[in-house]
């Protein structure tokens, strides 16, 4: 104690009126916080450990709990802010480079909040979706530059490897590993039912998910867990991680203790061995050897398959995207700074990388000022949060967008931003089977389900209000986007028009 | 800025190839008066030029003769002129402000096609293109062979008149009232628009506008004019001269039908193609309101967008063929015209001249 002693972030408030001692948060809660007195016949609590995840609070059966941030503070200072002297004394007491999850959760511009839509008056008629036909259906793939034509004139139909999507969005990439097996049962079923996409992510696919293999893309990252040929060939697509939007230029780190059993077997590592990969992929130190890749795995798999690659959204992006839309991928995924993780270096994960916005207004520039639009489709993800950030992305010009966060939200995740510790107590980011069959996938993939039909209504509704009746209208249809309080040079970063012009 | 509008047209095509003068097709913009408000009308009208039918046909706007003198001297660069001159024009009170309004007839040299390695269209569409970008005060409001476009600020009639269209014979004509909702009244703004012997007529308003733009400047088209119709007319230019489309595939692709009938098409080519074409230019697929006749060598196509958002009819007389977005237009050119019907919407009408009438 004495100098090493950080005051708790939360407190504990239990309304002894209402609690019946029924030890439900007692069981529910693996950071063990609350605990019985046998002695004092009371609940009592350790809110030292508590993360705020809300999960005793949402099942207390009398409404007994809340959880509160804690006012005994630090002086006020805006210079030396209490989480920064904090991360102090956690350094000076441990040495270490502070680990945190999920997105970064600092006040830095969200340009989707500072953008807005457009929709038709008079001179241009909306479209009512619940009587129109509205149109969501994209298809992601390098696009053939020419019509060709056999000997008898008729058009010869033969397309590259497309991803068809019933709307513009799929469930970005998360392993399994860093989330549990009913997590990603949740997320294959849902995109099965929805006819979208979910991602492996890096740690293989389970065998019992190969049967979802027409809505899954299968991720090949550094460490190359889980990587092979059957693998490549179980899902629709492929995806080679670059990077990612929380920790640019840095490769991933999976704790032995969340290597165990089948995540072992998935992964093709050891029991109880860190599952460290590198920041580089060893055998990528150019854009000519990534080509060599993308064609390997295309080989591979006989080209029928579509290749994505990932990468994080860094300051020069539009000239990395150059190079990857000539390398022969089909899709470029961008990770914004803001995007998810399970575990990251929290200086990096803050402070690192630009906003998915600004890079996909400078991709999608660059891409057509280079004539290759047409080579790639796009994929933006890293904290699309909403049907309005999907449509202003799409209107930036995203072919469709990556969800993690939103998609872990619908299944329970309160966002207490402490994944790496794998104690979730929703099921999620864990591999304790006690708290794992806390999620369960028909009702997981049913509230799935449920978003996306619900933001896939919103966003008929929003493109019915612009006049337009088919999602590849809106793509790239930056004219149908304002700005608010957005300076001369972001509105020509973002390539629209301020509101009132 | 972009400007929005609604619009009048009207289009007549003899299919035996028969020459009509201008009379018809102006009077055809009468009673669709209340559909313009004098911001801008034209027409073009195919076939008019028989004397000079191997050569392009510039129709320019000057705005002082130093500007004019140097175009002059730039187009004799690459260009034989085999005449310029004033288009003849009549004084009239309703129509003032005119520019210095040329023509010339022109055909590449063949030397600088061979050194550039391009064919002659391509080379004149980006001579139009480079001359309306980067020539302040010129512009190319018509380029096609045996063609010519005619257009001013002012109610379709009265522009007729002043273009004196009753002195020009032709075998299709189409013509063009605008009601911009916000315009400076700009000549060039006037439609039809053009590029090479493609001409649009526009009525509508898209929302696609700005995906299209973006997509179609990536080939080397500029759109100066943020029209609608400017970018229609560069995107079927793209599709049918550049991508080999045929006129009804190219229609496929701007009113593209809805997945749903493309899956429900019986014919499995037909099938295949309609979901090739989707699937590969997404990006020209035109939504929000629209009706366009686009004129050519040797026929018209009339078109409306998938919803049929905005009027169109279609009527029929011995040989001529009449396109209007009111029944009304028709009457005037025709008063016996038959087969009066409106096209459904994304379903082309297409009329060509009848193996070598013309
Ligand atoms: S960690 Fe979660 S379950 Fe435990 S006390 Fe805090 S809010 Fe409740
Ligand atoms: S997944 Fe679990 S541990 Fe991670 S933020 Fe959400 S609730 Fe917390």
């Amino acid at each position: 104690m004495g100098v090493e002693f950080i005051y708790p972030e939360f407190e504990v408030v239990r309304n002894y009126d209402r609690c019946i001692a029924c030890r439900v948060c007692e069981r529910q809660c693996a950071n063990e916080v609350h605990f019985y007195s046998e002695e004092r016949g009371v609940m009592i609590s350790d809110e030292a450990k508590c993360v705020d995840c809300q999960r005793c609070v949402s099942l207390c059966p009398t409404r007994a709990l809340k959880i509160v941030k804690s006012d005994s503070t630090l002086r006020e200072n805006a210079n030396w802010q209490n989480d920064t002297i904090k991360e102090i004394y956690k350094q000076a007491n441990s040495g270490g480079v502070l680990l945190s999850s999920m997105g970064n959760p600092k006040p830095l511009p969200v340009y989707w909040d500072k953008i807005l839509i457009n929709a038709s008056q008079v001179t241009n008629p909306p479209i009512d979706p619940l009587r129109e036909p509205m149109e969501t259906q994209v298809f992601l793939g390098k696009k053939p530059s020419r019509i060709e034509r056999g000997k008898d004139g008729k058009i010869k139909c033969e397309l590259p490897p497309q991803i068809a999507l019933s709307l513009p969005v799929m469930f970005s990439a998360m392993s399994y590993g860093s989330i549990s097996y009913n997590a990603h049962a949740s997320l294959a079923r849902a995109a099965t039912e929805l006819g979208i996409l979910y991602n492996t992510g890096e740690g293989g696919l389970h065998e019992d998910f190969y049967k979802y293999g027409k809505n899954t893309v299968v991720q090949v990252a550094s460490g190359r867990f889980g990587v092979h040929e059957d693998y490549l060939n179980a899902g629709a697509a492929i995806e080679i991680k670059m990077g990612q939007g929380a920790k640019p230029g840095i490769g991933g780190h999976l704790p032995g203790a969340k290597i165990v059993g089948d995540v072992s077997r998935t992964r093709m590592i050891p029991e109880r061995s860190d599952a460290i990969s590198p920041a580089p992929h060893h055998d990528i130190y150019s854009i000519e050897d990534l080509r060599q890749l993308v064609f390997s795995l295309k080989e591979a798999t006989q080209y029928k398959k579509p290749v994505i690659v990932k990468v994080a959204a860094v300051h020069n992006i539009a000239a990395i995207a150059s190079g990857i839309a000539r390398s022969g991928a089909d899709v470029i995924a961008i990770d914004g700074f803001r995007g998810g993780t399970g575990a990251a270096p929290t200086r990096i994960r803050d402070n690192v990388g630009i906003p998915v916005e600004l890079a996909l207004a400078a991709v999608d520039k660059r891409l057509r000022d280079e004539g290759i639009r047409g080579n790639v489709s796009l994929v933006v993800g890293g904290s699309i949060r909403s049907a309005a950030d999907v449509i202003k992305a799409v209107a930036l010009g995203a072919d469709a967008c990556y969800v993690a966060t939103a998609a872990l939200l619908a299944l329970g995740c309160h966002l207490c931003r402490t994944c790496q510790s794998g104690k979730c107590n929703w099921g999620i980011a864990t591999q304790r089977p006690d708290l794992v069959k806390r999620l369960n996938p028909d009702i997981g993939s049913a509230r799935l389900v449920n978003l996306m039909t619900a933001w896939r209504h919103e966003i008929m509704e929003i493109m019915g209000g612009m006049g337009i009746n088919s999602i590849e209208a809106l793509r790239g249809n930056r004219l149908m986007l304002r700005g608010v309080g957005l300076n001369e040079k972001e509105l020509e970063i973002l390539g629209i028009s301020h509101a009132g012009e | 800025m972009r400007i929005p509008s609604g619009c009048a047209i009207a289009a007549v095509i003899s299919r035996t190839g028969r020459r009509m003068t201008g009379g018809a097709i102006m009077e055809a913009m009468k009673p669709m008066h209340d559909r313009s408000n004098g911001l801008g009308g034209g027409f073009a009208g195919y076939g008019i030029y028989p004397d000079y039918k191997d050569f392009y046909a510039f129709h320019m706007f000057f705005d002082c003769r130093d500007t004019r003198k140097k175009c002059e001297a730039f187009l004799k660069e690459s260009f034989e002129v085999v005449k310029g001159e004033l288009i003849p024009t009549r004084k009239m009170p309703e129509i003032t402000d005119e520019p210095i309004i040329w023509r010339y007839f022109v055909t590449p040299l063949r030397s600088v096609l061979a050194d550039l390695q391009l064919d002659e269209k391509e080379f004149v569409a980006r001579t139009v293109m480079k001359i309306n970008v980067e020539m302040n005060g010129a512009y190319v409001f018509s380029s096609g062979k045996n063609m010519g476009t005619f257009k001013a600020v002012g109610f379709p009639e009265d522009v007729g008149v002043f273009y004196r269209l009753d002195e020009y014979e032709g075998y299709s004509w189409t013509a063009h009232g605008r009601y911009p909702t916000n315009t400076p009244g700009w000549w060039g703004g006037a439609h039809p628009f053009t590029l090479l012997d493609y001409s649009v007529v526009h009525n509508g308003e898209i929302s696609s506008y700005d995906a299209n733009r973006r997509y179609i400047e990536m080939f080397g088209y500029k759109c100066t004019l943020q029209t609608d119709t400017e970018v229609i007319t560069y995107i079927l230019d793209y599709l049918i001269r550049r991508q080999g489309l045929t006129l009804t595939e190219a229609a496929s692709v701007i009113a593209a039908p809805f997945w749903s009938t493309i899956e429900n098409t019986t014919n499995s080519y037909e099938k295949e193609k309609l979901r090739y074409l989707r699937t590969v230019f997404p990006s020209l697929l035109i939504t929000g309101p629209f009706s366009i006749v686009l004129g050519f060598d040797g026929g018209l196509m009339a078109l409306n967008d998938r919803l049929k958002l905005r009027s169109m009819v279609v009527g029929e007389k011995d040989d001529r063929v009449f396109i209007a977005s009111e029944e009304a237009a028709i009457r005037v050119m025709e008063p016996d015209a038959e087969k009066i019907w409106a096209p459904s919407g994304g379903e082309p009408v297409i009329v060509t001249l009848k193996e070598g009438a013309f």
